[in-house]
């Protein structure tokens, strides 16, 4: 066929008829195992839609849960709503601070070596643990009598459990993710642009400040988003670290630091306790709050997509 | 010790415009902004440093740097062999050779850039008016003695932020926008890029097409107002109609400050030159004046290389 010598771009073997056996079995494993996880994700999407849709009353959005026999009477999920909301932003504070720090410190100054490379694997490390561990840990460490302004302390024994100490750990779930977004983003800038600065006798903290970081802005904002995703997803440190109260029991009167030393909840920890297995057996309830909670991380998804997809068509240097 | 012979302006035997014989006048010290930068008390350009060839005639150049016996090595892998020449303000110095011969790695020596390459280690000695590099604080060389690389690459930052940016000090209070838009302006009209940016000051510098982009970097690396421009290559990445506009430019400025350019470009280095330097495996091999490197090189390598044999 004088077609197929003509344009060299076409795939010589793009018919799989022609393929050897064992690449068509892989070819038809490909297929079964991604038709598979589409439904598995559609499925659970499909089924919180339609059950949320079904449960979910605004009335829920803005009343608290209240503890009564009936299903009818035991409110919404006020609450944990503000809950999620209050301890996402508490711990990416200072997950995205902390973690832009520590991804120009590795991408840009790397020194000392050994150090670095200590805390590289420390962060890696960080993102595989499972976060019960963490929150266990939070658990020892929020109880050590020094710590006690943080939480409350009744008879004498530290809680260890509130917004700060869930904060302080969940923030350790979301680190990882800023680290290697914002380090990803450091490294795609060209060395001749960080030369370039030098080359006009700027320094290094000036070159990172006023170029680097701009430049990489749109991976920190990726990094921080899917941090985010992961801190209001969490239900273990929540737990055991919120106290899973389902409403805020603040340790005092005052206004602010009062609800953040309390405890509370949030729509991780309403889910836990009000699943068909859970302690509250409130199911509709449940699916509502699920609902909300998933529309919150696939907006934070779409934003990662529309904030990469900028970034793709957005000019930069060759 | 190959003390490079003096070298005498040349005139027609490249197709732009006549040049004029007259004595640089000191580099306009216009930009308010730079003044404050502590590069205010360097010696008189013009007259502080008079070379024997700077009394002899008006025709003549000012020395502005002076490499002496500069050897480079990577690791243990020598980029530069003791290499000496001068350089000087009212001429285009052009740095020739094959890929790998060393002149990017003299170029970057020339503002100590080489410094930020791991495992890069130097000897010999290269003055700035008389004053040894080496004992300059890094940030205060590399004002005086600005690069231009062979990517353009704006800042991502809008035009008038990438040249102010070099306006401003790396203290936590910046000088007010007002405070260098005359010295911004300046810079981009030394550039030739003022008129076709003067109402887009505020569009990111990215948008800007290539050519326009490395007019850009050129206005950046002007404004710290340098003695020395280096220029790596500056055209590489360019269509022709930009690399003459930047060719044109070059010739424009090199009354102002010492150019040093390295190209793999042959044409280009006839067309801009007044000095050639030749550098093959880390040696100078030759240098002189354009017109003796292309018309009767002494060197049969430098012939070799002229004619198009290698490289």
């Amino acid at each position: 066929m004088s077609t197929t010598a003509a344009s060299p771009v076409r795939r010589p073997n793009s018919s799989s008829v022609s393929w050897r056996l064992s690449d068509r079995l892989g070819l038809g494993l490909a297929w079964v195992l991604g038709l598979l996880f589409c439904a598995i994700a559609a499925a659970i999407v499909i089924y919180f839609l339609v059950e949320g849709i079904r449960y979910l009353r605004p009335n829920l959005l803005v009343t608290n849960p209240a503890a009564a026999s009936s299903e009818s009477q035991t409110g919404g999920f006020l609450d944990p709503l503000l809950g999620t909301v209050i301890l996402g932003t508490m711990a990416m504070a200072i997950a995205v601070p902390v973690g832009v720090g520590i991804a120009v410190w590795l991408s840009e100054f790397g020194r000392p070596t050994g150090l670095a490379r200590v805390a590289e694997s420390a962060v890696e490390m960080l993102a595989g643990e499972p976060s019960v561990v963490l929150a266990l840990f939070g658990a020892i460490l929020f109880t050590v009598p020094a710590l006690g302004f943080l939480s409350q302390t009744t008879h004498g024994v530290v809680l260890g459990q509130s917004f700060f100490a869930a904060a302080a750990l969940l923030s350790l779930v979301g680190l990882p993710l800023v680290v290697a977004s914002t380090r990803e983003g450091l490294q795609a800038i060209p060395s001749h642009v960080r030369e370039a600065s030098y080359a006009v006798g700027k320094t290094k903290i000036a070159t990172t400040r006023r170029v680097l970081l701009p430049a990489a802005r749109p991976s920190m904002l990726t990094g921080t988003m899917l941090g985010l995703g992961r801190v209001i997803s969490d239900t273990a440190i929540v737990l055991l670290l919120l106290g899973g109260t389902l409403t805020f029991q603040a340790a005092n009167s005052t206004p602010v630091l009062g609800l953040l030393r309390g405890t509370g909840d949030t729509l991780t920890g309403y889910i836990y306790y009000n699943a068909p297995t859970g302690d509250g057996n409130q199911p509709s309830k449940a699916y509502a709050a699920a609902f909300v909670l998933m529309l919150f991380v696939l907006a934070l998804n779409l934003g990662v997509d529309v904030v990469l997809g900028r970034s793709r068509t957005a000019v930069t240097w060759k | 010790m190959k003390k490079p012979p003096p070298v005498r302006r040349l005139t027609g035997n490249e197709g732009y415009a006549p040049r004029a014989f007259v004595a640089p006048a000191p580099p306009p010290r216009a930009l308010g902004a730079a003044d404050a930068n502590g590069n205010g008390h360097r010696p008189s350009p013009a007259f502080a440093a008079p070379s024997s060839r700077a009394a002899r005639g008006a025709a003549m150049a000012i020395d502005r740097m002076q490499v002496e016996e500069l050897s480079v090595t990577y690791g243990s892998k020598p980029a530069v062999k003791s290499v000496s020449l001068p350089i000087r303000q009212g001429e285009v110095l052009a740095l020739i050779g094959p890929s790998g011969c060393g002149k990017t790695t003299l170029l970057r020596s020339l503002n100590r850039l080489t410094e930020l390459t791991r495992g890069a280690s130097a000897s010999g000695r290269i003055t700035l008016d008389g004053v040894d590099i080496a004992t300059m604080e890094p940030t205060a060389l590399r004002r005086r003695v600005t690069m231009v690389f062979q990517q353009p690459n704006p800042f991502p930052m809008s035009v008038f932020d990438n040249v102010a940016y070099v306006l401003r000090e790396q203290a936590s209070r910046r000088p007010r926008r007002a405070a260098v838009r005359g010295a911004v302006r300046d810079a981009l009209a030394r550039a030739g890029l003022l008129d076709e940016v003067a109402d887009n000051l505020d569009h990111p510098a990215l948008r800007l097409s290539g050519g326009q982009q490395q007019r850009l970097c050129i206005a950046r690396a002007l404004a710290a107002d340098p003695e020395v421009l280096l220029l790596d290559e500056p055209c590489s990445a360019l269509d022709p109609q930009s690399t003459r506009l930047i060719e044109e430019l070059i010739i424009k400025l090199r009354e102002d400050v010492a150019i040093v350019i390295v190209t793999h470009n042959l044409q280009q280095a006839y067309r801009i030159a007044d000095c050639v330097a030749f550098m093959y495996l880390g040696e100078l091999v030759e240098y002189g004046s354009a017109h003796k490197m292309f018309g009767s090189p002494r060197e049969k390598r430098t012939r070799d290389y002229v004619g198009g044999a290698f490289g």
